[in-house]
């Protein structure tokens, strides 16, 4: 087992690196550079002045160079300074990686809560009212555009109702803690969890629907296992790898956040930061946000990895020997 | 089964209440208005990059620090200029700029001036020539990531303190706009000479402006910055030591919203109270905007220095003819265009010279919508033969054109699909080829690789002598760096001496003449084809007066202490 997450985690490393590079490359292919955007927001820039400040950022350098300097900085734990933004990147990071944390992992776990009871008790009976109802839902709920969702809860809750604020991440003013910005999560949650519990619910009614098909569950029934026992004890667990693998897939946007929801409720989050600096040029904020997305997606395989041989003892990482 | 459904309620409820509980919590934090009367909140679309007044330009930032800061001159919302932390434009007929002649015999002027006897820094240090000398010591030196350094290291060859509150800028060579230091934006000696001393090559990224943002010593304007959530909002007050008229409301806070159908909604509900021109919605939102709601706002259209424009690449065979050019415009109704978009709020542009600028005149030759005229300039030029409702030439060329401008701009691409059918209808087939801004501008304009034609904006000030894009010595080419905005590729001889000679006559009666010649060359050569100058849309509560719209590019809040609450 230690042997197993030992390799994994080397091979996380080497992905990382080759991603780095990756990314680096793809910014740095893109057509102009922030010195072209400043010129654009000011047209009085003059050459001399652009090719100043071309040197000043280091960007008369070929891409190699200019990465392989920022490999050689990172290395020894400066991780560079944000253009965009002017703080040191660990600073601006920081602050919206707990952000996004917060927002998505309560409408994961909110979405899970939900979707989980829903499949199962739609799986139950295969083609009834309520399963054509929950299907309906989850439908309407994969199908809905997460802005229009959003505009359509600011509309009725801040501009009809005026009882929940219409976006930011805590009152004006305030000390910005966790009581106060409870109503700021509201909406935003509420419309990541509704436009996600459509997709798992369906996964979860799928994986149950295929497991009490299987045996198993005959022969569970046939010995006087409860009806609870037989779907929430056996044909949910062994349900649950294929979710896991989902959920698992899904923990990278965890950290590189939900860039229209952020955008709409104007809640300071991964995705948006990430968008605008790849759009803005800003290589070292997009390379560092990116490849924490990417660590986080590997570390969630690795997890989902782990939580098999929890669901399933037949799943075992030590070698065979035959 | 009984159990199960239980278990589904059970989470339902917990969804449900969970929802319902922070919603009554919320009505308890945010019931009633955000502020009372005492406070403004304004909705900006973009949040300030750096805090530095001199570092990188961007519109929300100059909003933001007008209302902390001044500059020693800027044009008026009558498009004047004015002193604003001096005390006079120096002039030449009093004596306080003098035309003088440097030891290499170049003919220069020296001009001086005055700053307000009572202003301070926010910490009560006050604004001596110290900060001056400084200010021009950070924007000369090339390390300093100062953005815009032509002004300091090139321009202005010299500054000399006479006493602590005069000193006389020595400019490069003699040029009318000796009197105009719009962007020679004050620094605080007493606090950012340490940052900068101690390594000029990191001042960019140590400046207190980003370390210490609400560091009362950074500001003297009617309000200081006092708190900055990154990202959020910009909170501020009132500056306890500023000289000029008290500001009316307590506290000022920008927002921002970046999804423009989010910050409707927030105007709505009243957590926003203003949206700035600035920094705010377009045209067509504001227009959408005011027909749903414009009983509760008072929404102020100000047509400005965008000038709204299709290059058209001369070296293009096609249009390398100015018949050619001038059929284009014909063709086009711009004025139903502005009409129709726009409800009439941008108006028609005829030439680059805005109408409100003084140096604008009238007589230059106009095409206004003529199909018949278009088409008759077309045969006129050779584009007879029409097969498949393209024109062709004698020898068998179809009349067709590239147009491009930025992909995702709602506004042009609705404009490109309206001149495209009526282009069609003469017979000209345009192709429209959109891309990304950054693309376009990044590489496609900047290097001219664009084929026939390109909509965008020129943002100018008042009186801006357009040498960057007329003068032949400024089209981008590999030779040169690709320096230069004549992307047209315009070269004219007298307009390049109009444009020389402009710039060392100062004297308003000799200059006009120049003035209308190079309006007048414009007109007639076309290079560009001119459609409208855009507006700036503020959307203000009733309640809000004082607010004056400038219409260029500095900022209405530079005037934030005449802004009063009617209740």
């Amino acid at each position: 087992m230690l042997r197993f997450v030992a390799v994994r985690l080397l091979q996380a490393l080497i992905v990382l690196l080759v991603m780095s590079f990756l990314i680096y490359g793809l910014i740095g292919l893109m057509p102009g550079d922030p010195i072209d955007l400043m010129i654009n927001a000011n047209p009085n820039l003059s050459p001399s002045d652009a090719a100043r400040l071309r040197a000043l950022y280091g960007l008369d350098l070929p891409i190699w160079t200019r990465y392989l300097n920022w490999l050689a900085a990172a290395l020894q734990g400066d991780l560079g300074y944000s253009r965009l933004i002017s703080q040191p990147v660990l600073e601006v990071l920081k602050p919206r990686l707990l952000n996004t944390l917060l927002l998505l992992s309560i409408s994961l776990v909110l979405a899970l809560a939900i979707a989980i009871p829903l499949g199962v008790h739609a799986a139950r009976k295969p083609n009834s009212v309520t399963d054509t109802a929950v299907n309906l839902l989850c439908f309407a709920g994969i199908s809905v555009p997460p802005f229009w969702l959003a505009l359509l809860f600011i509309i009725l809750f801040s501009v009809t109702l005026g009882i929940l604020p219409a976006g930011g991440m805590a009152p004006i003013g305030g000390d910005g803690g966790l009581a106060e910005r409870l109503p700021y999560l509201v909406m935003p949650v509420a419309t990541l969890t509704l436009v996600s519990i459509g997709g798992y619910t369906r996964f979860v009614r799928a994986a149950v629907l295929e497991q009490l098909r299987q045996d198993y569950i005959r022969t569970a029934r046939a010995k006087g296992v409860s009806e609870r026992g037989v779907v929430w004890r056996h044909a949910l667990r062994n349900a649950m790898i294929p979710v896991v693998t989902i959920v698992a897939l899904g923990f990278g946007s965890l950290f590189s956040g939900a860039l229209v929801t952020e955008t709409m409720f104007a809640y300071l989050g991964m995705g948006k930061l990430i968008y605008d600096s790849i759009l803005g040029n800003d290589y070292n904020i997009a390379l560092v946000g990116l490849l924490l997305a990417t660590l986080m997606t590997l570390a969630g395989n690795l997890l989902a990895d782990l939580g098999y041989a929890a669901l399933d003892p037949r799943i075992s990482f030590t070698e065979t020997r035959t | 089964m009984a159990k199960d459904r239980t278990l589904l309620g059970t989470g339902l409820r917990l969804g449900c209440a969970a929802v319902a509980l922070a919603s009554a919590l919320a009505g308890t934090l945010i019931s009633g208005p955000a502020f009372a009367k005492d406070d403004l909140v304004i909705g900006a679309i973009q949040f300030p990059g750096t805090f530095h007044p001199s570092i990188d330009a961007m519109a929300t930032k100059n909003y933001i620090l007008d209302m902390a800061r001044r500059p020693f001159t800027t044009f008026d919302q009558d498009w004047k200029l004015i002193c604003m932390l001096c005390t006079e434009l120096p002039s030449l007929e009093k004596g306080t700029a003098v035309e003088v002649t440097r030891p290499d015999g170049t003919r220069a002027i020296d001009a001086t001036f005055t700053i307000q006897p009572g202003a301070t820094w926010g910490n009560g240090n006050p604004i001596t020539t110290k900060d001056v000398l400084f200010t021009w010591e950070v924007g000369k030196h090339p390390q300093s990531g100062i953005t815009n350094s032509q002004m300091f290291a090139k321009d202005i060859v010299g500054v000399t303190a006479v006493d602590d509150k005069t000193f006389t800028i020595h400019w490069d060579k003699f040029r009318c706009s000796y009197d105009s230091i719009n962007d020679f934006l004050l620094l605080p000696e007493h606090l950012e000479r340490p940052v900068f001393e101690a390594d000029p090559s990191q001042y960019r990224t140590r400046t207190l402006y980003d370390t210490d943002r609400t560091n009362p010593g950074l500001y003297f304007g009617p309000y200081r910055i006092t708190r900055v959530e990154s990202g959020a909002y910009v909170v501020l007050e009132q500056n306890p030591t500023w000289w000029g008229e008290k500001p009316s409301f307590k506290r000022i806070v920008v927002r921002t919203i970046e999804n423009t159908s989010a910050m409707e909604a927030n105007l709505l509900s009243g957590e926003v109270d203003f949206v700035a021109g600035e920094v705010g919605l377009s045209i067509e939102q504001a227009i959408a905007f005011e027909k749903r709601n414009g009983k509760r706002f008072n929404v102020v259209y100000k047509p400005g220095l965008f000038f709204e424009h299709i290059d058209l690449k001369l070296d293009n065979p096609i249009l390398a003819d100015v018949r050619v050019r001038r059929a284009l415009l014909m063709a086009i109704d711009r004025d139903a265009i502005s009409r129709q978009l726009f409800e009439g709020k941008q108006p028609v542009a005829h030439g680059q010279v805005n109408p409100l600028d003084r140096y604008y005149s009238d007589d230059f030759p106009k095409y206004p919508f003529d199909p018949a005229a278009a088409v008759k300039m077309l045969e006129e030029a050779g584009w007879k033969e029409l097969r498949g409702g393209i024109r062709h030439d004698a020898s068998g060329r179809r009349l067709s054109l590239e147009f491009q401008s930025t992909a995702g701009n709602r506004t042009r691409e609705l404009v490109q699909q309206v001149l495209q059918a009526q282009w069609q209808k003469a017979g000209i087939e345009v192709r429209i080829n959109n891309q990304p801004a950054r693309v376009l501008f990044g590489s496609t304009m900047r290097e001219r690789q664009f084929p026939g034609m390109a909509m965008f904006a020129w943002l100018s000030a008042p009186e801006n002598i357009p040498r960057t894009i007329l003068h032949s010595t400024m089209i981008p080419t590999p030779e040169n760096g690709f320096s230069g905005q004549n992307y047209v590729g315009f070269s004219n001889p007298e307009a390049d001496k109009l444009i020389d000679d402009l710039e060392v006559t100062c004297k308003e009666d000799e200059a006009r003449p120049l003035w209308t010649r190079l309006q007048q060359i414009y007109a007639e050569q076309l290079p560009s084809l001119p459609l409208y100058f855009r507006s700036d849309s503020y959307i203000m509560p009733l309640w809000l007066e004082g607010v004056r719209p400038t219409g260029h590019q500095y900022a209405s809040s530079l005037w934030v202490e005449q802004w009063r609450s009617k209740q």
